[in-house]
C-alpha cells in the first residue's frame, strides 16, 4: 500500500495566509519560551528532591507575593501582544474593500453552488481570479454549513436564513481544497472540492468556456419582471413603492425614523418580510413572497437591485452590474 | 488536641441548627438553578422580542389580559398565606398552619383552573400554533411568541402542581403527626420559599407575556 | 508547633470499628445505601462502564481513520460513533468522574463529617444518573443519533432522523444528577466542617470542588432548558430556532456554549484539585502560595462564564463580540497558570517520592501546559478562523480533558485507592501504566494539532489522502493508550483480593481522610475531628521514611 505524502503545513494562497502563518510561528514560540521552563523544572526538581537525596532543602519557601505577579503577569502581557496582532487581522477581515467581484454561494446537503456575476455557474468548486478582491455572499438551504478555504486560512458558516460574507484577495494562482467545516450530516466529509485561483487572463477565458446568455441580474430582472414587482417598483408607480434604482448599499430611511443600509440582507429580508422595515413614506402594503422563492432565485433578484445601483430603473442597461474581469 | 468523643450520628448533623442552616442553603441553591433556567426562556422572550417587535405586540395582545391580571391576583394571596403559614409554624401555631397551607393549596388550584380556560380559550381560537393548523396570525414571528408563551407558562404550571402536592402533602403530614412542629418548622419554610420563586417566575411572566404590547 | 504521630490519628487504637464496605454484602444493602462512601463506590462501578463504551467508540473510530477512505463503518455510523463517544464521555464520564466518586467519597472525609449534608438526595442523584444513562442505552440499542454532542440546530431539530430526543432527554436528565450533586456538595462544605476546621484549612481538593458545584448549579440548567427546546421543537413544532418560522439557530449556540463552557471547568477543577493533593503529598510539603491556588479555582468558575462565544468566531457574530470574548479567553487562562506555575514550585526543596500517583499527577500538568496553551492559539481570533471546527481543536480539547483530566481521574484512583478499600495496588504495573497512558496520549493526540493546521476538519469519516501518515500515527498511541487505560483496571481488581493490606496512611499523607483507619468505618471516624493545623502540616509530621518505614 503506498501512501501518500505527508502535508505537514497547508499551502499559502494570499498575503494574508502568509502572514496567519507568521504570528503562528512567532506564537509557537512565546509558547515554547513559556512551556519548556516549566516542564523542565517540574523533571528537575522531582529528580534533584527526590526522596533519599542529599539536595539543600532548608527554609523551603511556601509563599511569595512578587513571585506570584511576576510570573503571572509577565506571561499575561505577553501573549496579549498575540491577542492584538490577531485581532487585528481579523477586524481588518471585517471589512472588504471597494469593488469586490462578489460571487454568491448557496450551500446545501451536500454541495456548495456558486453563482458568478455573469452568470456562470458551478457546483463543488470555485474559480477566481487572482490579484483581485472576491467577496462572498452565502447562505444555506438547509442546515449550517462551513465555507473552509485552508490556502487563505479563512472560514465562514453558512447560515440559512441570512447571508454572511466572507472576502479574500488570493495571489497564488494554483488549486487548493475547499471542504465544509461544520458537520452537516452523513456526507459532510465528502462536501467540498476543489478552489481554483486563476491569473485574470486564464479566469477570463474559463469564464468564456460558458455558454451562458444572461447574466446573473439579468436573470433576476426576468424574475422581477415574471413574479410583477415591476408593477409597483418601476418607474412609473413611484407612488405606490419606492423604486430600487442607486438604493444599494445606500442608507434608506424607514417608517419608523430608523435608517438601515440597503445591503443584500436588507433586499433578503424585504422581498420575504416586506412588512418588517417599511421605507418611510410608503404603505405596508406588498405581500410576502416567504415560500415562494428558493434561495437561488433570490440570490437573482438581489443581484438585479443591486445592478440598480448606479442607474435609473428604466435605464438599467442588461448586463450593466458585470464588469469584465481585469 | 482534643477530640470530644461523640457516639456516631444517624443524620450527618450535629444539631438542629445546623441542619436548619443546610436546609434553607439547600434550597436557595436549588432556587438559582430553577431561575437560570427559566432565564434561557426569558433571554428567548428577549432577543425575539428586540427582534421581532411587531409581531411580539400584535401576539401579545392576543393573549386574555384580564385573566392573567386575575391570576397574578390569586398568586399573589397565595404567597400571602404561604407567608402566614410560615410565621404560623415558627409560632408552633399547628392548626392555623394547617388551614393557611390548605388556603395555599387551593389559591394555587385556582391559579390552574383559570389557566386551563385560558389555555381553552386560546384553543378554540387556534392560538396554539402545535395543536395543528389554521394559526390565525400571519405575521412572522407571531408564532414564535406563542411558543414561548406556551413553553413558560407550561413550566410554570407545573412547577405549581408541584407545589400544590408539596404544600398539600405537608397540610396532610401536619394533621396526622401533630408532633412535628416546631422542630421541622424549617420545612415549612423550605416549601415556602419553593412557593414563593414560583410566585416571583410569574411576577416577572405576566408583564413580559401579557403587557409587553403596551 | 510539632505534631505527634498518635495525635493526627482519629482512629480508634485498639478495637477496630467494621469497615463501610462490611456493613453488609448484599445487593440491597449496596443499592438503598445512603452512605457516601458506598454511593461512591456505586458511581465507580458506573463511570468506568461508561468509560469503557465510550473508549470502544473512540476505538472504532480511530480504526476507521486508519485508511483515508471510509471503508470500515458507513458514514452514518461513523457519525452515530463520534456522537456517542462525545455524549458518554462527557456527560456520563468526565462530568461526574471525579466529583461523584472521589468528591463523593472524600468531601466528608477530608472536612471531619460523618456524611453529605443531604445522604439520600446524595442517593437519589445516583439514580437519576442511572435513569439518564438508561435514555443512552435505549440510543445505543434503538440505533443510535447522529448530531454530534453539540446537537446544532437546525440539523438537530429539523434534519436529523435519529433518536435526538431519547439522547437529549437521558441528557437533560443525568444533568439533574449532576446539579443535586454540586448542590450537595456546597451546602456540606458550608455546614458540616467539623470543629477548627476553617476555610483557610479545607483542602485545595475542596475548594476545587466548591466552585465546580457552583459551576454545575448554575450552568447545567441552561443546558436543560436548550435542550427541551430541541425536543419541543422536534416532538411538538415549535420554531425557537427554526428560521424558516424566523427563529434564530445561533440562539441556540449561545445557550449551548453558555453552559458547555462552563462544562469544560466542570470537567478540570476537580482534576486541578486531585493534582494538587497529589503534588504536595508526594512532595511532603505544603502547596506554595495556598491563597493564591484556591482562589484560582474561584477565578475560573467565575471568568468561565464569560467566554463561551469564543466557540462562535467564525458563525456569525458581531466584530465586538469576538473582540471581547477573545479578550476574556486571554483573561481565563490567568488563573490556570497560577496553578500550573505553584505546583511546581511546590516540588521545589520538596522530598518526592516518584509514585504512580505523582508520575499521573506530573503527566497531567505536562499535558495541560500544552493543552492550556494551544487554547490560547484559539482564543485568538484570527488563528481561530483557521483552525476552528479542524483537529488543532480536537486535539486541544483532549489535552485538556483526557491528558488533564482522564490523567487526574487515574491518578486519584491509585492515591486514594488503598483509603477506598484498605489494599495497596501493585506499584511496578501501576508506574508502567502511568509512563504508558503519557506516551500513548501524546502520540495519539499530538500529530491532531498538525493535521488541524493541515486544514483537516474535524467530523470528517473520509479524508484526502495526504493526512494518511499523521492518522495512522494517531491511531497507533490510541492503541497504546488502550492498554495504559485497560491496565489499571485489571490489576486494581486484581488488588481486591490480593493487594497487601494498606494500613491506615500507606503515604504518610497529611489529610483528615487518612487519620482515620482504611477503609473507613461507616461513620468514618470513631471520634468526632477537631482540627487544630493549618492544611498540608508536613513541616511538622514525623519524617515520611519513618512512617512509610523504608
Amino acid at each position: 500500500m503506498a501512501l501518500a505524502p505527508v502535508e505537514l503545513w497547508p499551502a499559502s494562497a494570499s498575503a494574508y495566509a502568509r502572514e496567519i502563518d507568521r504570528l503562528i510561528w512567532s506564537y509557537t514560540g512565546l509558547i515554547l519560551f513559556l512551556a519548556v521552563p516549566i516542564i523542565a523544572c517540574l523533571v528537575v526538581f522531582a529528580i534533584r528532591y527526590r526522596r533519599g537525596s542529599d539536595a539543600d532543602r532548608s527554609n523551603p519557601p511556601v509563599h511569595g507575593l512578587r513571585l506570584e505577579l511576576a510570573w503571572t503577569g509577565l506571561p499575561f502581557l505577553a501573549t496579549l501582544v498575540f491577542y492584538f496582532w490577531a485581532a487585528d487581522l481579523y477586524s481588518r477581515q471585517w471589512v472588504p474593500p471597494k469593488d469586490t467581484l462578489d460571487i454568491a454561494i448557496v450551500a446545501e446537503q451536500w454541495m456548495f453552488k456558486a453563482e458568478h456575476p455573469g452568470g456562470q455557474r458551478e457546483i463543488d468548486e470555485l474559480h477566481v481570479p487572482a490579484g483581485r478582491p472576491v467577496r462572498l455572499v452565502m447562505t444555506s438551504q438547509d442546515v449550517i454549513h462551513s465555507f473552509y478555504l485552508p490556502a487563505l486560512r479563512l472560514k465562514q458558516d453558512v447560515l440559512p436564513g441570512r447571508y454572511t460574507t466572507l472576502w479574500f484577495e488570493a495571489d497564488t494562482p494554483g488549486t487548493y481544497a475547499l471542504r465544509c467545516a461544520e458537520y452537516c450530516g452523513s456526507e459532510h466529509s465528502a462536501m467540498g472540492g476543489r478552489f481554483v485561483v486563476l491569473s485574470p487572463k486564464d479566469y477570463a477565458a474559463w469564464l468564456a468556456t460558458f455558454s451562458v446568455d444572461r447574466t446573473l441580474a439579468q436573470e433576476g430582472e426576468a424574475l422581477f419582471r415574471r413574479l410583477g414587482c415591476s408593477g409597483c417598483h418601476g418607474a412609473r408607480s413611484v407612488a405606490r413603492a419606492p423604486s430600487l434604482a442607486g438604493i444599494s448599499g445606500k442608507p434608506q430611511p424607514l417608517a419608523d425614523g430608523s435608517i438601515v443600509i440597503a445591503d443584500e440582507q436588507y433586499v433578503r429580508d424585504s422581498i420575504l418580510q416586506p412588512k418588517r422595515q417599511v421605507v418611510a413614506g410608503f404603505a405596508p402594503i406588498m405581500p410576502s413572497f416567504e415560500g415562494q422563492i428558493g434561495e437561488e432565485d433570490l440570490v437573482r433578484l438581489v443581484a438585479y437591485v443591486k445592478s440598480l445601483a448606479d442607474a435609473s430603473a428604466e435605464a438599467a442597461p442588461p448586463g450593466a452590474a458585470v464588469e469584465p474581469p481585469r | 488536641m482534643a477530640t470530644e468523643a461523640l457516639p456516631p450520628l444517624a443524620e450527618p448533623f450535629a444539631d438542629r441548627r445546623q441542619q436548619r442552616t443546610a436546609d434553607e442553603l439547600g434550597i436557595w441553591l436549588y432556587m438559582a438553578t430553577e431561575i437560570m433556567m427559566f432565564g434561557a426562556l426569558f433571554l428567548g422572550l428577549a432577543l425575539y422580542r428586540v427582534t421581532w417587535p411587531a409581531a411580539t405586540a400584535e401576539a401579545s395582545r392576543h393573549l386574555l389580559k384580564w385573566i392573567g391580571a386575575a391570576n397574578t391576583a390569586v398568586l399573589l394571596t397565595s404567597s400571602l398565606t404561604m407567608a402566614l403559614a410560615v410565621l404560623a409554624a415558627r409560632a408552633d401555631r399547628q392548626g392555623r398552619c394547617v388551614l393557611l397551607l390548605l388556603a395555599t393549596a387551593a389559591l394555587g388550584l385556582a391559579f390552574l383552573g383559570i389557566k386551563a380556560y385560558e389555555y381553552h380559550d386560546e384553543y378554540t381560537q387556534g392560538l396554539m400554533p402545535f395543536a395543528g393548523p389554521g394559526f390565525p396570525l400571519q405575521e412572522r414571528g407571531t408564532e414564535l411568541f406563542f411558543d414561548l408563551y406556551y413553553l413558560g407558562t407550561g413550566l410554570h404550571a407545573l412547577h405549581l402542581a408541584v407545589g400544590i402536592v408539596l404544600v398539600g402533602g405537608l397540610a396532610l403530614r401536619l394533621l396526622v403527626d401533630r408532633a412535628l412542629l416546631p422542630d421541622r418548622a424549617v420545612t415549612v419554610a423550605v416549601i415556602g420559599i419553593f412557593w414563593h420563586l414560583i410566585d416571583i417566575v410569574w411576577i416577572f411572566l405576566f408583564p413580559v407575556l401579557y403587557l409587553v404590547a403596551r | 508547633m510539632s505534631i505527634a504521630s498518635a495525635d493526627l490519628a482519629f482512629a480508634p487504637a485498639g478495637e477496630q470499628q467494621p469497615s463501610y464496605l462490611s456493613a453488609g454484602h448484599s445487593l440491597r444493602s449496596w443499592l438503598l445505601s445512603t452512605d457516601h462512601k458506598r454511593v461512591a463506590v456505586l458511581y465507580l462501578v458506573s463511570v468506568t462502564g461508561f468509560f469503557f463504551l465510550g473508549a470502544i467508540a473512540a476505538a472504532l473510530i480511530r480504526l476507521e481513520l486508519i485508511t483515508p477512505a471510509g471503508d470500515l463503518v458507513s458514514d452514518d455510523t461513523y457519525d452515530k460513533l463520534f456522537t456517542l463517544h462525545g455524549v458518554i464521555m462527557v456527560w456520563f464520564f468526565l462530568i461526574p468522574s471525579i466529583p461523584a466518586t472521589f468528591g463523593n467519597f472524600l468531601i466528608p472525609l477530608m472536612i471531619g463529617a460523618t456524611d453529605l449534608a443531604f445522604p439520600r438526595l446524595n442517593l437519589l442523584s445516583w439514580y437519576i444518573y442511572v435513569l439518564g444513562g438508561l435514555f443512552t442505552a435505549y440510543v445505543l440499542l434503538a440505533g443510535g443519533v447522529d448530531t454530534g454532542w453539540t446537537f446544532y440546530t437546525p440539523f438537530s431539530s429539523l434534519f436529523s432522523n435519529t433518536h435526538v430526543v431519547a439522547a437529549a432527554c437521558g441528557i437533560v436528565v443525568v444533568g439533574f444528577s449532576s446539579i443535586l450533586t454540586g448542590l450537595n456538595f456546597i451546602v456540606t462544605i458550608h455546614t458540616l466542617r467539623a470543629p477548627g476546621m476553617t476555610w483557610f484549612r479545607l483542602p485545595i481538593f475542596c475548594w476545587s470542588h466548591y466552585a465546580t458545584s457552583v459551576i454545575l448549579v448554575l450552568a447545567t440548567p441552561v443546558l436543560a432548558m436548550t435542550l427541551l427546546l430541541v425536543v419541543a421543537e422536534r416532538v411538538l413544532g415549535l420554531g425557537i430556532f427554526d428560521p424558516n418560522k424566523g427563529g434564530d439557530p445561533l440562539l441556540f449556540q449561545h445557550l449551548f456554549w453558555f453552559y458547555s463552557h462552563p462544562a469544560v471547568y466542570i470537567m478540570i477543577l476537580p482534576g486541578m484539585g486531585v493534582v494538587t493533593e497529589l503534588v504536595t503529598a508526594f512532595a511532603k510539603k505544603r502547596v506554595f502560595s495556598y491563597a493564591w491556588v484556591a482562589f484560582a479555582s474561584i477565578a475560573i468558575a467565575f471568568i468561565g462564564f464569560l467566554v463561551w462565544a469564543h466557540h462562535m468566531f467564525v458563525a456569525g457574530m458581531s466584530l465586538y463580540a469576538g473582540l471581547v470574548f477573545s479578550f476574556m479567553s486571554f483573561a481565563v487562562a490567568v488563573p490556570s497558570a497560577i496553578k500550573v506555575y505553584n505546583w511546581t514550585a511546590t516540588l521545589y526543596k520538596g522530598r518526592v517520592s516518584l509514585d504512580a500517583p505523582l508520575l499521573y499527577a506530573l503527566g497531567f500538568i505536562g499535558l495541560f501546559v500544552i493543552g492550556g496553551l494551544t487554547g490560547l492559539f484559539l482564543a485568538s481570533l484570527a488563528v481561530d478562523v483557521h483552525v476552528h471546527d479542524t483537529y488543532f481543536v480536537v486535539a486541544h480539547f483532549h489535552f485538556i480533558m483526557v491528558g488533564a483530566t482522564v490523567h487526574a481521574y487515574f491518578g486519584a484512583l491509585h492515591f486514594w485507592w488503598p483509603k477506598m478499600i484498605g489494599r495497596l495496588y501493585p506499584e511496578g504495573w501501576a508506574k508502567a501504566a502511568a509512563l504508558l497512558a503519557f506516551f500513548g496520549f501524546l502520540v495519539t493526540f499530538f500529530p491532531q494539532f498538525i493535521l488541524g493546521y493541515a486544514g483537516m476538519p474535524r467530523r470528517y469519516h473520509a479524508y484526502p489522502p495526504e493526512f494518511q501518515v499523521l492518522h495512522m500515527i494517531s491511531s497507533g498511541g490510541a492503541g497504546v493508550l488502550g492498554l495504559a487505560y485497560l491496565l489499571p483496571f485489571l490489576y486494581l481488581l486484581w488488588s481486591l483480593r490480593w493487594g497487601a493490606p494498606a494500613g491506615d496512611n500507606p503515604w504518610g499523607a497529611a489529610g483528615l481522610e487518612w487519620r482515620t483507619t482504611s477503609p473507613p468505618p461507616r461513620w468514618n471516624f470513631a471520634a468526632r475531628p477537631v482540627v487544630t493545623w493549618e492544611a498540608y502540616p508536613y513541616q511538622d509530621m514525623p519524617k515520611p521514611e519513618a512512617a512509610r518505614g523504608d
